[in-house]
């Protein structure tokens, strides 16, 4: 026993410990109510659920640390099957919540299968690309790696939750670092450019951009003889891309997904309705200055005039009461667990905990990235949770598991 | 490369996502101005304005309550606007405009929106005020003028303009504040300090208590009662002296430097300028650009000083040793400098020396007394500067420092003056080309107060007090350094005795016999001066100012005076008859010469004023 847990990493179970214990003090602070008594007995609030929900989670993390590491990639494709039922699951028996029906309703609990899919995914990831006869750089077999991530992905994108499935993506990283050609990055780094830009400027400028910059590059490379086909060909494809993204922006979006689109790019401003939640979460870690206002000081804070502080604005919180050196702290941390993390993904000797690896990251990443990202107001409002840090039992416990089951594929690296 | 890529992106995200927090929380204050917005209201209570008394506590100046009725934008509800206008004598339309206004200037702090109700519109809509969510009311003190006079020294209040809201954060819209006289100097202690109270608000605008359980809340303070040195029944008698007249007067007390009174003429009832009728009534009293009431004559107005400046001229020129009292300068109907004309004077004995060259008030004498000073030094210049420095010694040509909310420094020109209308060196001047100086025409300009200060420096022999209006705070008499330390002239205390003397006999047997007050012995000096306008573009000379000044009394001086009638023709006609009034009114306290007061109270001045306008050619000096 004393072997194995010194084969734990500390460092990285140290970055979670302070953040789960800083976000609890930060839910504890967006969750007090007006005027009614502190009462950590009182299930109804916050702040007793959530540390309900860390005590949980240390069981969960006991329970993962003692199951032999073989466990995880022996039964990945089981758990990954199972976790697309219960995906599936949710059209007969999950409750609705505000549109979206992404929950099991058991008692006075209410479990989101969505939180959960990310690690499964991860696992059955690993699992396929760690096979001896996969090759990534084989066509047919990224087709079956991207079936792999597809599923649940439209499994999540159907209840509708555009923010959880976009996390998805984060796969690539994983993928790129087996071998996937860099051109997929580059094109999804491109589509994603192209996209911003059509909603930005309309399609008729882009257009006319990818036609100046078709003919730049084509009279630079002219004394090569280039086939001018091939040129018109990406030029084309680009230009019906635009085309198609202007299409879906104005036919296939909802109104509420193009107004949040509309305020990111500056192009309407409505600090009461629409734009409020970013307009106020601004607002609130603007006033907190270098330090901060104090713990459970902050204005914005007690006025909950951020909606949804304790869970996706959460890092608001964070930045008025504990002003930058507070939010400093908090990316400071998260970077370096990201960065621990790569640094452990890359000792393993295994490819299945190195994809493993890579597959945790990549999804803390998308999260840290999309929702300090758009609480800060540089991102659409798009929403999903801050890992161990937003209000949540399904979110805490899943991230716990993804963290963990690495932490205990890396303490088991040496027995290959 | 491939196991860079995601250390890359990680890093990058980071960088970026603190330059955005740095932006947000260090570099960009506006968020922090906007959280204290939105999250705390802040609550103010206003204190009562501090009373104004005069010397005798006799009070001029309380308070009473007044009502605005305020608005917040973003609180506002629905509400029959119908009802509301018809309580409020108010035009819907005018209503849109004001809450838009309103909105304007801030959604979530209050504006004023009708200011100051009467009480019955108060009483009235008090009861129907939860009707109008949005609007409430808000108390204030408004003046109540105990007198109808010393509106000029007094002053008024109004709402603060946007510009100090700006640059002072104590005051917000809506708020009161002293915009001249004693309610502008001694704002600061006049206004007290508003009480505040934080409240946290939450989203929906509710309160949800005190802000950090109230620590930064505060009482209001009341404002700071005040005395000031205003006779309030010599400025009421002097005020009712000046009745049909321009011009002004002050009175000094010499041994503080206390200002017994400072009239205007012609001024108005300050219970104009309060309430809601304050704006047309300040708009009206604003254009009158003819009686120009809101002009502080005894402040404001430069006028030559004329003869009692000669006063000054025999000073400097013992101080200067170029002539002692017994010195004599014969006189022939004038003094011939090389001039095409000379300097006139009218008859009186000659030779003189200088107490009967005051008392005659011999325009000779002090030419040949002034030319000596000057011509003591090598250049002129040298002799003008002297003599302006004498000059500056009695406060003269620069502004005083004293506490009133207005003034103008005067003239005395200096060597530098005389160069550049000259064009020295290319064209050389002497003293012969200032000696219209001498008798206080030329270049010399003074305003009544430095007329007055000057007066009681003579009073004084030698030394005054810087003038000033505020007596007391709070019962506490003021102690600054500046009203407290005696300013010594440059001119010796014992070359003043045959000065007074000199303004002595001019009331014993000189320019004033007439106007002896029996029983106090009193020193002075009678002054004309020429004066010039434009009609069409022509300068044309008007009747001469009346000017006089006058101290009592000679031995113990209570009181020195400074008049200044506008075209009342010589000094003792109408500002030597005011004078004397005026110092027995405070000395004795009543007037024994009730013909010469029927004569100033029956003598109007409005027709000389008319003579300019009249477009028609006239007569001046009758």
């Amino acid at each position: 026993m004393s072997k194995s847990v010194a084969g734990f990493d500390w460092i990285t179970i140290l970055i979670y410990l302070l953040l789960v214990g800083f976000g609890w003090a930060n839910i504890y602070s967006a969750s007090l109510g007006s005027g009614s008594p502190i009462d950590f007995f009182n299930m109804d609030a916050p702040y007793s659920r959530q540390a309900l929900f860390i005590a949980l989670s240390i069981f969960l993390i006991i329970l993962i640390l003692s199951i032999e590491a073989k466990f995880y990639q022996r039964f990945s494709s089981v758990i990954y099957a199972t976790s697309l039922l219960s995906l599936a699951g949710l059209f007969v028996f999950g409750s609705t919540i505000a549109g979206q029906t992404a929950w099991y309703q058991i008692g006075s609990v209410s479990i989101q299968p969505a939180e959960f899919a990310k690690a499964a995914t991860a696992l059955a990831v690993a699992k396929y690309l760690s096979g001896i006869q996969t090759n990534i750089k084989d066509f047919k077999h990224q087709l079956r790696v991207f079936l792999i991530i597809a599923l649940p992905m439209i499994l999540v994108l159907l209840q509708p939750d555009a923010g959880s499935a976009m996390v998805y993506f984060s796969f690539a990283f994983a993928l790129y670092r087996e071998g996937l050609h860099f051109a997929y990055l580059l094109l999804g780094f491109f589509a994603a450019i192209l996209f911003v830009a059509t909603l930005a400027f309309g399609p008729l400028w882009v257009i006319g951009g990818i036609l100046l910059i078709a003919i730049l590059v084509y009279l630079k490379n002219r004394k090569r003889r280039p086939n001018i086909l091939k040129y018109l060909f990406f030029a084309a494809v680009a230009v019906g891309f635009s085309l198609s993204v202007n299409y879906v922006f104005e036919n296939v979006f909802k109104q509420h997904h193009r107004d949040r689109f509309n305020i990111v790019l500056g192009k309407e401003v409505d600090s009461r309705g629409i734009g409020y939640n970013t307009n106020q979460s601004e607002i609130a870690i603007g006033s907190g200055g270098l330090f901060g206002k104090g713990w459970t000081e902050g204005t914005q804070t007690k006025g909950h005039f951020v909606p949804e502080q304790h869970t996706d604005y959460i890092f608001s919180t964070v930045g008025e009461e504990w002003g930058f050196l507070g939010s400093t702290f908090i990316l400071a941390l998260f970077i370096l667990l990201m960065l621990r993390l790569l640094y452990m993904a890359e000792r393993q000797r295994s490819t299945f905990n190195r994809v493993y690896g890579y597959g945790v990251i990549g999804i803390i990443f998308m999260h840290f990235l999309v929702n300090i990202g758009m609480v800060i107001g540089i991102f659409p409002t798009v929403g999903i949770p801050l890992p161990f840090l937003s209000y949540g039992g399904s979110g805490l416990w899943a991230f716990t598991i993804l963290l963990f089951i690495f932490v205990k594929l890396d303490s088991d690296r040496m027995s290959f | 490369m491939r196991k860079l890529l995601l250390y890359i992106i990680i890093l990058t995200t980071g960088i970026i996502f603190l330059a955005r927090l740095f932006y947000l929380q260090i570099m960009d204050d506006s968020f922090a101005v906007r959280s204290q917005d939105n999250a705390i209201e802040v609550v103010y209570d206003y204190p009562q304005r501090g009373y104004i008394s005069d010397r005798n506590g006799k009070l001029m100046v309380s308070n009473q309550p007044s009502y605005d009725v305020m608005a917040i934008p973003r609180n506002l509800k629905p509400f029959d606007t119908t009802e509301f206008c018809e309580i409020l004598s108010i035009d819907p339309k005018e209503l849109g405009r004001r809450l838009d206004k309103a909105k304007i200037y801030s959604p979530i702090l209050p504006s004023v929106i009708i200011p100051q109700l009467t009480k019955s519109e108060y009483a009235y809509l008090q009861e129907k005020m939860r009707k109008y969510e949005g609007f409430y009311i808000q108390k204030r003190s408004l003046r109540d003028y105990q007198v109808d006079h010393s509106a000029n020294v007094l002053g008024y209040i109004a709402q603060v303009n946007q510009k100090k809201v700006n640059e002072d954060p104590y005051y917000i819209s809506g708020d009161l504040i002293g915009r001249s006289g004693v309610e502008k100097v001694y704002e600061e202690l006049l206004r007290g300090e508003k009480g505040v109270k934080y409240i946290q608000k939450d989203r929906f605008n509710r309160d949800i208590g005190p802000y950090k359980d109230g620590i930064y809340d505060t009482l209001p303070t009341k404002g700071k009662d005040i005395h000031i040195t205003l006779d309030a029944e010599l400025q009421a008698y002097g005020e009712k002296l000046m009745e049909n007249k321009r011009g002004g007067i002050v009175a000094i007390e010499p041994a503080s430097g206390e200002i017994l009174s400072l009239v205007t003429a012609p001024n108005y009832d300050p219970a104009l300028l309060v309430g809601r009728k304050r704006s047309p009534n300040y708009t009206r009293l604003y254009y009158d650009s003819i009686a120009q009431p809101l002009y502080d004559r005894g402040l404001l107005a430069e006028y030559p000083p004329g003869s009692p400046f000669k006063a000054l001229t025999g000073l400097i020129g013992l101080q200067e040793g170029v002539i002692d009292t017994e010195d004599r300068f014969s006189c022939n109907n004038g003094y011939n400098y090389g001039a095409r004309r000379p300097l006139g004077c009218h008859a009186h004995p000659s030779p003189l020396d200088l107490v009967p060259g005051i008392a005659n008030s011999c325009n000779s004498y002090f030419a040949q007394v002034y030319r000596k000073t000057i011509e003591k030094f090598p250049t002129p210049q040298e002799g003008i500067d002297t003599w302006n420095a004498h000059l500056k010694s009695f406060g003269l040509g620069q502004f005083m420092g004293n506490d009133l909310s207005t003034g103008r420094p005067g003239k005395i020109p200096d060597a530098d003056y005389y160069n550049r209308i000259y064009n020295y060196p290319t064209y050389k001047w002497y003293s012969t080309a200032t000696i219209s100086n001498a008798i206080g025409q030329g270049e010399v300009l003074m305003t009544p107060i430095q007329l007055a200060n000057m007066t009681a420096t003579i009073a004084n022999r030698g030394w005054y007090y810087t003038p000033h209006i505020l007596k007391a705070v709070e019962g506490d008499p003021i102690k600054e350094e500046k009203f407290t330390v005696k300013n010594i002239t440059t001119v010796d205390s014992k070359h003043f005795d045959p000065v007074v003397e000199g303004m002595h006999q001019v009331y014993k047997n000189g320019t004033a016999r007439s106007l002896q007050i029996p029983g106090i012995e009193i020193a002075g000096k009678t002054g004309t001066a020429e004066n010039f306008t434009k009609i069409d573009g022509k300068r044309t000379q008007l009747t001469d100012h009346s000017i006089f000044v006058a101290f009592a009394p000679v031995d113990n001086p209570k009181i020195a005076i400074a008049v200044f009638v506008e075209n009342g023709y010589w000094g003792s006609r109408y500002a030597g008859r005011i004078a004397s009034l005026m110092v027995e009114k405070y000395i004795k306290k009543e007037i024994t010469r009730t013909d010469m007061e029927d004569w100033i109270l029956s003598h109007s001045l409005e027709e000389e004023y008319a003579k300019p306008l009249s477009g028609e050619p006239f007569i001046i000096n009758r």
